[in-house]
């Protein structure tokens, strides 16, 4: 049998598609988290995202309004979040699981007129250049801008809260709020901020599938992705840089399940669907295991309220 | 102007108020939303909360949707009350089913007093498995159980699926997507001719009085208190945390376990893809809405349960979309969190100065 190297390219390709939507939502979720702020909303956040960035594109034809406007929702609605949790001082848990119940009713409702409408076709970038390298020319040209700041932006989350003040002050927070707060930082405000910068991300990771993935709008079509981008932030020990290495094994995962059905492979399909599900737990017990580890690198406060009394 | 004091201790009259005011404020927020889609809102809120439940029958599906609420609700807040967060309730319902209904086509086309107990302790036993993984990765692996309970419900799915489209479908079933029907013997019996309400609202009554039992006259409950409310103190006064966090989980699974049997064996007969409206995660909200304390679980899981039967009228009526409903228990424990506010902090109107 001889492989079309490009056909391999390709389907690197196609995982890293499919990582995108983890690796933006688990980025945004990991800003919120260093914070001290576990929001548990990020599957409502991001089906918000989804139904935005689509019925705003059908509606308005530009592409640009619809990216930004669905980060925009995403925004609106961790706003909630951020109201209830630091202003209110809610449980973080049952804030974010009341965010998720209510993103998925409010999209579903909205989504309703927008359901078998074709969606538009996203331009990519560099698409002459995709035969001119074996191998490599499928993966690195050939994509929309998306994809390309996804890739981007664990280097830049990484870099962010390494080496700039901004970033220090986001994990001073996170890790000790009383004596950030006792340095005159306002952690509250703070908190407010990785909140909606959270909101904004996983805003732009339900675009990604409503527009660029799957450019149409179907009910509860993040179908749990929210949940693994969560779960791949704990896998990342709140470190960007593993958020990518996470994310291109569940969008691996998510590929190879249509290969093995398209080569014939009789495997169940639920089996092979619930696969990403599996491993997600898997993986979450082996990274938990050493629990010395994973205390020193979880931020101190997550999803401890903080309350100046004044 | 408006000054906010911090009580000197949370409020105990607030604490039973704030649901009733978290509902009125979603009837409110509600009435908005119905007339920003264009319809009128005291009449799209009386097709929604009163036209459902105004006859016979309307009232015995009410109970009909509570009883699994409410049963879930009860195990969930063993869970909540020792700050352990279950939160794939729907997936223990799920397993409880699978494994209920797989007893149950056991004794396909057989009749015997002792068919009914079995089916339903197989499906607590059911729900107790699938809850003892988030619970024993929780105890010997330090995993977040949040997120593997969760995985858990979308695993749960998938088996179901594979099931009632594979190995358990029906043969003589044309390849819908479901079993066989069960036995009369497999059946829950219906309590009055014509309504679809079943025995399994006793399951839920037995749960609730069991539960107030166990929180308010043992120590074990004691025990769940003192952890819910301090794991430090709990560590201190040498309570086994392992044990106890193992315990709630079965609890609560057996219950959701036994919410599943009710579907299966009650108003659907045999199992197919869609056997819970996401009861299991509604639950979670009829838990915090009824205070975790078992007669306000009562009252909660009517109240939510109208939210279901709600949307399908308007749906039917009005044709407001069935999402209503989800978008109606999102807000209620988003204005029950809220107001929580009250029960620590004052709120005083002081008179402008001039």
């Amino acid at each position: 049998m001889i492989i079309d190297i490009n056909f391999i390219g390709l389907i690197i390709a196609s995982i890293m598609a499919s990582a995108v939507p983890l690796i933006l939502a688990s980025c945004g979720e990991l800003i919120t988290e260093r914070s001290g702020v576990l929001n548990l909303g990020v599957e409502g956040m991001m089906i918000i995202g989804a139904i935005s960035g689509f019925a705003l594109m059908t509606v308005t034809g530009s592409l640009i309004i619809a990216i930004f406007g669905a980060m925009l929702a995403g925004v609106l609605i961790s706003t909630i979040f951020a109201f209830l949790t630091q202003t209110l001082i809610t449980n973080h848990v049952a804030t974010g699981l009341a965010l998720t119940i209510f993103g998925i009713g409010i999209s579903a409702m909205i989504g309703k007129n927008f359901v078998g409408i074709p969606g538009k076709e996203f331009p990519v970038l560099f698409e002459g250049l995709k035969d001119t390298i074996p191998l490599l020319g499928p993966i690195l040209f050939g994509h929309s801008i998306v994809f390309y700041f996804a890739f981007a932006l664990p280097f830049i989350t990484s870099y962010f809260l390494k080496k700039t003040k901004i970033g220090l002050i986001v994990r001073a927070v996170g890790d000790s709020p009383e004596s950030a707060s006792n340095q005159g930082i306002n952690v509250r405000l703070v908190r407010y901020a990785c909140i909606l910068y959270g909101g904004a991300m996983s805003g732009l990771a339900g675009a990604y599938l409503s527009m660029i993935y799957t450019p149409q709008w179907i009910e509860n079509m993040t179908g749990g992705r929210g949940w693994i981008a969560l779960a791949l932030v704990v896998f990342s020990t709140w470190n960007p840089i593993k958020i990518l290495i996470g994310a291109m094994i569940f969008g691996g995962l998510t590929i190879i399940q249509f290969h093995m059905q398209a080569i014939g492979v009789r495997i169940p399909v639920q089996f092979l669907t619930a696969l990403p599900y599996i491993v997600t737990i898997i993986v979450l017990v082996v990274i938990s295991r050493d629990s010395r580890k994973i205390r020193l690198s979880t931020p101190s406060s997550l999803g401890k309220s903080f309350h100046k009394d004044n | 102007m408006i000054k906010i004091v911090k009580r000197d201790q949370p409020s105990r009259a607030i604490f039973f108020f704030t649901p009733v005011l978290a509902i009125f404020l979603t009837l409110v927020a509600g009435g908005l939303i119905f007339f920003i889609l264009g319809f009128k809102p005291f009449e799209a809120l009386k097709f929604f909360f009163i036209v459902p439940i105004a006859d016979k029958y309307g009232f015995s599906e009410l109970l009909l949707k509570a009883t699994p609420l409410c049963l879930i609700a009860i195990g969930l807040s063993f869970c909540f009350k020792s700050n352990n967060w279950n939160i794939g309730a729907e997936g223990q319902l799920t397993f409880g089913a699978i494994v209920s209904g797989g007893v149950a086509l056991l004794f396909y086309e057989q009749e015997g007093f002792y068919i009914l107990p079995t089916v339903i302790l197989a499906g607590a036993i059911g729900g107790m498995l699938y809850a003892s993984i988030p619970a024993i990765l929780k105890t010997y692996f330090n995993t977040n159980e949040i997120l593997v309970s969760l995985m858990l419900v979308y695993v749960s799915k998938l088996i179901l699926d594979y099931l009632v489209v594979g190995p358990w479908s029906n043969p003589e079933g044309f390849n819908f997507p479901e079993t066989r029907q069960f036995s009369d013997s497999a059946k829950l019996p219906l309590l009055f001719e014509g309504l679809r309400i079943h025995a399994g609202i006793f399951l839920a009554l037995a749960a609730v009085v069991i539960s107030w039992f166990v929180f308010y006259k043992t120590y074990l409950g004691f025990q769940m208190k003192v952890s819910g409310f301090s794991l430090k103190t709990a560590k201190y006064a040498g309570y086994k945390g392992k044990k106890m966090i193992i315990l709630v989980f079965l609890i609560s699974g057996a219950c959701a376990g036994l919410a599943g049997v009710g579907e299966i064996t009650g108003p659907i007969g045999q199992l197919h893809r869609e056997i819970s409206p996401d009861y299991g995660f509604t639950a979670i909200i009829v838990a915090f809405l009824g205070r975790l304390h078992p007669v306000g679980i009562i009252f909660a899981s009517l109240v939510v349960a109208i939210t279901y039967l709600g949307a399908e009228t308007a749906q039917i009526f009005m044709q407001i979309p069935k999402y209503t409903g989800q978008v109606f228990q999102g807000m209620i424990l988003f204005f029950l969190l809220a107001s929580d506010y009250l029960l620590f902090f004052k709120i005083k109107f002081i008179g402008l100065k001039k």
